[in-house]
Parts: structure tokens; C-alpha cells; sequence
């Protein structure tokens, strides 16, 4: 492990690759900043620039956007109790009160530290973790993989939208249906083409995620008349407030840190789960074991209240990576993205990632480490002067997304019908967005499709076409009623709302 | 059964789950794997039933969350033009080049989105695509495909 200690940090203290962390940490706060447009979408538009790079590169790039955009989430989560991104709710539920007192200065040091603090610690545990499961999942086979992937989409349907499970159901089968398009891949018989040459090759993952996300994004601020940017302006007139951190402040954090970062990567490791659930059990779960004069103060501007979701949100980022990294299965849309720009750059994740690529397994380790500290040492005192960037109005902001949307496919593919069905998914996937069909377990499903096809293709000539397979292998048999009990417990639950 | 927009979406892509059902039926595959336990239509055909189970479920059960939108409030005229703008800007992207129509397409773009700082306008158009372009093309090595600027000598 030290030897891949060594290679991760060889390759990720070049001094291009910390530049890349630097990039990537400055505009993914930008991003992130801007409520409805997170993580996904500022991974998605840096694409076209990682085509430049060797794949640790661009991955490092895209680690850094990441890590900043969940940065930018709990900075307007603080300052203007207008969470940038989902993870960082329950960051404003103590954050804002903090800055409405007028130390709103000391609320993003507190940020800054935990969010590093976590981020350090599942760093850690991600670099123990890893290696191990990586191992372990040598002994998976198909059937074991397949059942993953139903498992992994089932719960991104059941966390992603609140109440809304039969719709992220829809999107997943809309999106392994957008999969299947193209060549099969073992018999080259076309499907779903209909006579059209441009279609053979199936349809393009980052159009697909230009559409869903950046493209789908911008055209959804217009439609609704929303101004991400009206934030921001906001942000360069507050007073920040002094940012220091005093002894009885710290003493709280030391405490609050270490188990909200253990629940945090836990939480992200699970498929689907992620930032938002490990920031909101992590606070309710802080809220239990403090103290009952200091839950009182929960709510009002109470440190551990702040302390405890930032850093689970930011450890829950590393453990996503965790089943991606080890299994090839992404455990959330932000890391389907790169999965897929990992396979965009014929690299192909999973337990045999960390022995045939191990510079790219280990520097995407080391530059997370990397990436926490320059967001500590750039963020914390640029806040302001970033925000003014900001203030940006939507009237540029709107075209600049699609421009970067286009130029993304036009690179690619240097094919007007590429243009033509990214702009037509966007459109349905705006109309989709207005009703509340959740975008993220599309990509995932879009993502895995062929992975899971090839699985369950292996499972059912093995079995001679027998679904046996499903419950043959002990550990196929648990992963499965773990989804059949999800699956059960959504429908369960909307004739029990409706009664 | 209450009838709201989500439900019509529901009965869509039940319509939809349908369609591809029955072409996945089509696909044509090898005679010897016909009968195979596994061919290039079985993933599609699962898939299909799939659609058809959950949209199925979807307009078959209550719907608590219903979700209303005022379409009134919404901004329709501006997102069409946008639309037909980045379609004309796809159009024409492949015969004249990446660099005119970029730029036109982020002027006409903040155009209709009611900017008129024109050289505000004028500079997070041309030369802003210039240098964007210059990444790209001079510093990162990714081909960007322009006849207009090719034939006027600028690029190579």
C-alpha cells in the first residue's frame, strides 16, 4: 500500500495535476454556489476539457470540481440559506442562524475545517478500505454483479426523490432503454436504429448527461424565471464576520468530527444513498448524543448542529467513490459521471483497477486529500471575491452552459445529429424535471446498461437460461432481497400516504 | 382515478414502454441463437416490461406528492427561442465553423435573454470564444473542425 501511497502522490503532486485540483476546487465552488446547479452539472461541462488529458488528469480535474461544488453548496447554504446542492440542507439548518448573529465568517471556518476534517478521515478510510474490498470483490461473479446493479439503481430510485419512487423507477428503465440503443455488444445486431447510421454506435454518454444535466439545467431556469445568480450578488454585501475558531468551539468540533465522518463514509459507500442522507443522519444523529443544554441550541446556530452534516456530507463524497473504484458500479449520479468519463478514456473500473491502473486508482485517492487541503488554504478567505465572479447575470451565465453543452458533443462526434438529439432529450428531460421526474438515476441506469446486460447475458448461459442464479449464491440471494424489501417498502408506503 | 400531468406522463411512457416492447420482439437475431437462453433482444424485451410494470403502477396508484405547475408563470417564448437558436447553432456549426457560429449563437443568445450591453455582449462573445478556442485547440490539442477560419487563413 505505501508503494501505492507513493505512485498516487507521484502522480498527483505534478504540477499539472495540481493545477487541475486548483481548477477544479475554483469552479466547482462557483458552481456549486449557484442553487440547481451542482455537482453533475459542473462534472458534465468540464467533459470536453478532460478530452485533453491523460485519464488521472482528468479525473483529478473532475475529483476537484466535486469537492468544490459541494464547497459552493454550503457556502450559500450559510450565507443565504439557499443550499447550492441537496447535500449541504442540513448545513443551513445551523449555518444560517450562525450568520444571521453576524458570524457568518466563523460558520464557514467551521464548514471549511469539518468538510476537511471528514474529507481527511474517509480519505483515510477510503485508502484502508479500498485496497480490501477490491480483493473481496474479486470473488464476485455475474450474478452477484447484476443483482449490485439492480440493487444500486433500486436505491438511487428510493433515495433520490422523496416520495416520488415509481417515477426514479421510470427513469431508470427510460435510461437502460436509452442504453440499449446501438450495436449488441456480443452479436453487433443493431437495435432500436431504426435504419439510422448515426445511431449504431449507441447513443453518447456525455450527450446524454449534457442533456439531462447542463443543457435540461439552463433550460429549466429560464422556463421557471429562476436567477441562481440573485444569490450570489447577495453574498459580496454580507459582512462576514471575523474566522476564527476559539478552544470551546474546537473542543465541540473534535468531538462531532470523528463519528459524523465514520456515519458519513458509511452512507456513501451504499449505493444510491450518498451526501444528502449522511449530512441529515449525521445531524440528527449528532443532535442525540449531545448534550441536552446544547440541543437546545440545535436549529438557533449551534456548532456541532453545523459541524456534524459538513463533515458527513464530505466524507460521504469519498465513500462514493468506494463502490466505483472497487466494484466499477457508481454508488450515485456524480460518480456515474465518471465512471463513464473513466470508460470515455478506455479505462474500466473495478477490482482490477487498483493492479492494471493503479497511478489512476491511487491519484484519484491522493488528489482528493489534495483537493481538500487547496479547498482549505484557496476557499476559505476567496469566499467573497469568488462571489463577486458570481454576480455573473443569468442572461450570460444561460448561454455560456449551452455554449459549453455544445462545444462538449461538437469535439465528441463532429456530427449535427448529436447536436439535434442532445437538444431534443434536453427538452423532454426539462419537461420531465417540471413534474419532478429525478434526472440522477437515469444516468446511472444509462450508465450500467450494458455492464448490466453483459452480467445477466453470463448469469443466463451459466444457469442454461435458468433464473436460479438469482437466489443459487448466498450473497446473490441477500443483495437481492435487499432490493425486493425496498422495492416493497416504496409501494407499501404510497397506499399508506394515500389511506 | 384523478387525472393530473404526471399520470398523462405515466400513460406516455406506457405507450412508449409498448413501442419499444414490441420492437425489441423485432430484432432480428442469428437463426442459431434464436432459441439461445440469451440473445440481443432478451435485455430489451425485460426491459420493456419493465416500463410497462412501473408506468403501469404509476397510473394505477394514488398519487400523494401531486405536483402542480403554474404555466402561466412559466417562461415559454424565451425557452423556445433558445431552443431554436442552439438548433440553428448545431445546424450550422459543421459548414461554417466552430468560431463564427459559436460567437453568433452567444450574441443572439444574450440578445434574446434581453441583455443590450453591447460590448459586454461583444466580448463574452467573439473574443471570448477566440480564447476558449486557443485552450482547446493550442494548449490542450483537441481538434476543433472550422472551414470559415480555414479558409480565411487562421487556422491550419
Amino acid at each position: 500500500m505505501i508503494e501505492g501511497i507513493l505512485i498516487g502522490l507521484t502522480t498527483a503532486l505534478t504540477l499539472q495535476n495540481i493545477l487541475m485540483v486548483m481548477v477544479g476546487c475554483f469552479f466547482g465552488t462557483i458552481i456549486g454556489m449557484l442553487p440547481g446547479l451542482g455537482p453533475m452539472t459542473a462534472i458534465a461541462l468540464m467533459i470536453p476539457i478532460t478530452y485533453g488529458f491523460d485519464p488521472a488528469t482528468g479525473l483529478i480535474l473532475m475529483a476537484g470540481v466535486y469537492y468544490g461544488a459541494v464547497f459552493g453548496g454550503s457556502t450559500s447554504s450559510i450565507l443565504l440559506n439557499a443550499p447550492g446542492v441537496p447535500g449541504t440542507v442540513a448545513t443551513s439548518f445551523d449555518g444560517y442562524p450562525m450568520a444571521q448573529q453576524g458570524k457568518a465568517g466563523k460558520a464557514l471556518a467551521i464548514a471549511a475545517w469539518s468538510s476537511f476534517a471528514g474529507g481527511t478521515l474517509s480519505a483515510i478510510y477510503l485508502l484502508f478500505m479500498a485496497p480490501s474490498l477490491s480483493k473481496v470483490s474479486l470473488s464476485f461473479r455475474s450474478p452477484d454483479y447484476f443483482a449490485l446493479m439492480i440493487l444500486g439503481l433500486t436505491a438511487i430510485a428510493a433515495f433520490s426523490s422523496k416520495g416520488q419512487f415509481l417515477k426514479a423507477m421510470m427513469m431508470v428503465v427510460l435510461g437502460l432503454m436509452l442504453a440499449s440503443v446501438g450495436q449488441d455488444s456480443l452479436s453487433d445486431i443493431t437495435r432500436f436504429t431504426f435504419n439510422n447510421m448515426n445511431l449504431t454506435d449507441g447513443i453518447s454518454f456525455v450527450l446524454v448527461v449534457m442533456a439531462t444535466f447542463a443543457m435540461s439545467e439552463a433550460l429549466t431556469i429560464i422556463l421557471k424565471r429562476n436567477d441562481p445568480t440573485s444569490a450570489a450578488k447577495q453574498v459580496s454585501l454580507t459582512e462576514l464576520g471575523s474566522i476564527k475558531i476559539n478552544k470551546e468551539e474546537r473542543t465541540k468540533m473534535y468531538k462531532t468530527i470523528p463519528r459524523s465522518s465514520v456515519i458519513g463514509f458509511l452512507i456513501g459507500v451504499l449505493p444510491g444513498a450518498g451526501a444528502t442522507i449522511a449530512s441529515f443522519l449525521a445531524y440528527g444523529m449528532e443532535r442525540n448524543v449531545v448534550s441536552d443544554e446544547e440541543k437546545e441550541k440545535f436549529g438557533k446556530g449551534s456548532v456541532n448542529g453545523l459541524s456534524a452534516p459538513e463533515t458527513a456530507n464530505n466524507a460521504a463524497c469519498s465513500g462514493s467513490f468506494v463502490p466505483m473504484l472497487t466494484l466499477g458500479i457508481p454508488g450515485s449520479g456524480t460518480t456515474a459521471v465518471m465512471l463513464g468519463a473513466l470508460l470515455g478514456f478506455g479505462v474500466q473500473p473495478g477490482p482490477r483497477l487498483y493492479m492494471t491502473n493503479p497511478e489512476i486508482f491511487w491519484s484519484i485517492i491522493m488528489s482528493m486529500y489534495i483537493g481538500m487541503v487547496i479547498l482549505l488554504i484557496l476557499n476559505l478567505p476567496l469566499i467573497p471575491y469568488i462571489a463577486r465572479i458570481l454576480a455573473v447575470p443569468k442572461n450570460y451565465l444561460i448561454p455560456l452552459i449551452l455554449f459549453f453543452s455544445v462545444t462538449g458533443i461538437y469535439v465528441m462526434s463532429f456530427n449535427n445529429f448529436d447536436i439535434y438529439l442532445m437538444i431534443g432529450i434536453a427538452v423532454v428531460a426539462t419537461f420531465l424535471r417540471l413534474y419532478d421526474f429525478p434526472m440522477p438515476p437515469l444516468i446511472l441506469a444509462f450508465v450500467l446498461g450494458g455492464l448490466m446486460e453483459e452480467n445477466l447475458r453470463r448469469s443466463l448461459l451459466l444457469s442454461n437460461g435458468s433464473w436460479e442464479f438469482l437466489w443459487d449464491r448466498t450473497l446473490t440471494a441477500c443483495i437481492l432481497a435487499t432490493t425486493i424489501l425496498i422495492v416493497v417498502w416504496h409501494i407499501y408506503k404510497t397506499f399508506k400516504k394515500k389511506n | 382515478m384523478n387525472i393530473n400531468t404526471t399520470k398523462i406522463i405515466s400513460l406516455l411512457f406506457f405507450i412508449f414502454s409498448a413501442f419499444y416492447l414490441y420492437t425489441a420482439y423485432q430484432i432480428q437475431v442469428f437463426a442459431f441463437d434464436e432459441n439461445a437462453p440469451f440473445n440481443a433482444r432478451t435485455f430489451p424485451i425485460y426491459l420493456g416490461y419493465a416500463g410497462l410494470f412501473f408506468s403501469g403502477l404509476k397510473l394505477i396508484l394514488p398519487d400523494p406528492n401531486t405536483i402542480k405547475v403554474e404555466h402561466k408563470n412559466l417562461e415559454y417564448k424565451k425557452t423556445g427561442i433558445l431552443i431554436i437558436i442552439a438548433i440553428i447553432y448545431g445546424a450550422t456549426i459543421l459548414k461554417v465553423g466552430y468560431f463564427l457560429t459559436t460567437s453568433l449563437f452567444l450574441f443572439a443568445s444574450y440578445y434574446f435573454l434581453g441583455e443590450r450591453r453591447w460590448i459586454l455582449m461583444f466580448l463574452l462573445s467573439f473574443p471570448f470564444v477566440a480564447a476558449f478556442m486557443y485552450l482547446l485547440h493550442g494548449i490542450l490539442d483537441i481538434y476543433l473542425r472550422d472551414p470559415f477560419l480555414q479558409s480565411i487563413g487562421v487556422m491550419g
